[in-house]
């Protein structure tokens, strides 16, 4: 069960920084373990987040083994114009999450 | 003992017996009774950084002899006023991480917890919220009041039994399973609603017998290492065993996220990890044990301010 959290401030003057804080549910196993009758675990990590502004791309990451569970990326962006913030994380296995949020832009 | 003492210390081997039992945990001049004051004391927390397991049971061999001084030697009950959450042991970081509910790992369970509230499940085809409605109101404090009795069943039960009792009596669906993402969730999502309130546990009559057996597993030596939780979180609190600083244990904050876990555990989980510390065999999940142990511990913690769900390292 996929879930995410984002944080995203409601409402932002125009030019203004604002930043993002991003959460999702993930085990991100790293396929370097084994288990206890020593067969591997297989890699299942997500691979990719991108952040779209209005479908314009203000943020990406590739994200590799050794990075926690439940990745929190956070990150900061130039308020321009009201519209959606669209968020993707892409992964092993298929794993594909989409999530997004409004920002009114005064 | 000459061998393996360090640092070396001329003290030592003029007071053989209670030396050498007070040196599990105090490498420097021995005082004692401990006083959990004595954390201001930063030089002392260094030297046991470099301490292992392994030389800790050496040492209890070596201390069997002693170990009949020891026990008569209770600092006893932590005085409320010293009371603190593991929150107050945390860096500046995960304390942030904690308060933060954009970066609180622990909302993910609480935002999966939300949707099953709502969800119809079982052969009665009712969702938690068809007869407890919105969970901010009708939730709000119970988990500062569990354990609770439970008539039915003539005995305590923590929040995941009564979620459970819940799902098998009025659900009519099978209980899930101790520490599945399900129930974490579920209780993640109960436990929520108490954020900020006290812990109040109503003791009388029916309880009284469980928080008393409770109180006497706090105090009861275990497992190989033959100690018992109140040697550490009563005696040395505020300490270090290895690397991490010995905390009071007061569950305030249970489901929490623990990043050693890189996940959401109950009390029931903690419990059994510092069972498997001792070298006591752990008892299973919702045993009698593990839930009067947990009331003891919301009591002794009374008062305190629930934090669900916490982040701890």
């Amino acid at each position: 069960m996929a879930s995410a959290l984002v944080n995203v401030p409601a409402r932002a003057r125009r030019g203004e920084v604002i930043e993002i804080k991003t959460l999702i549910s993930h085990a991100m196993e790293t396929g370097y373990r084994r288990t206890q009758l020593g067969a591997p675990i297989p890699r299942d990590i997500i691979r990719r987040f991108v952040c779209t502004y209005n479908g314009t791309e203000v943020f990406s990451a590739e994200l590799h083994p050794a990075i926690a569970a439940n990745p929190f990326i956070a990150f900061s962006t130039v308020a321009t114009e009201s519209g959606t913030l669209a968020f993707h994380w892409t992964g092993d296995n298929g794993f594909s999450v989409t999530e997004s949020a409004a920002i009114v832009v005064e | 003992m000459g061998a393996s003492t360090w640092p070396p210390s001329p003290q030592r081997s003029e007071r053989p017996g209670k030396a050498v039992a007070l040196d599990l945990f105090d490498m420097g001049a021995p005082t004692w009774p401990p006083n959990p004051r004595r954390s201001s004391r930063p030089g002392k927390a260094v030297a046991l950084l470099d301490y292992s397991l392994g030389r800790v049971v050496h040492r209890l061999c070596a201390a069997v002899g002693a170990v009949a001084i020891v026990t008569s030697a209770f600092a006893g009950e932590i005085p409320s006023a010293e009371r603190r959450s593991g929150y107050d042991f945390m860096s500046r970081e995960t304390r942030a991480m904690q308060d933060d509910d954009g970066a609180n790992p622990g909302l993910l369970w609480v935002l999966e917890g939300g949707s099953l509230w709502n969800r119809k499940t079982g052969a009665a085809g009712r969702a938690c919220a068809d007869c407890h409605g919105d969970a901010r109101a009708s939730m709000k404090g119970v988990a500062a009041r569990h354990p609770s009795f439970d008539a039915a069943r003539g005995r305590p039960v923590n929040l995941e039994q009564r979620i459970n009792l819940c799902r098998t009596d009025r659900q009519k669906a099978p209980p899930l399973a101790y520490e599945s993402r399900d129930l974490l969730a579920l209780t993640a999502y109960v436990a929520r609603q108490s954020r900020g309130l006290p812990i109040d546990l109503a003791i009388d009559e029916r309880t009284q017998p469980f928080l008393d057996a409770g109180r006497a597993t706090f105090h009861r030596r275990q497992g190989q290492l033959n100690l018992a939780c109140s040697q550490c979180h009563d005696d040395h609190w505020g300490r270090r065993l290895a690397g991490n600083v010995v905390p009071q244990a007061h569950p305030t904050g249970y489901p929490l996220y623990r990043l050693e876990w890189q996940g959401l555990g109950s009390l029931q989980r903690r419990l059994r990890n510092c069972l498997i510390g001792l070298r006591a065999e752990p008892h299973e999940y919702g045993a009698p044990e593990l839930v009067d142990l947990e009331l003891f511990l919301m009591w002794r913690a009374r008062g305190m301010t629930i934090e669900a769900p916490a982040v701890r390292p």
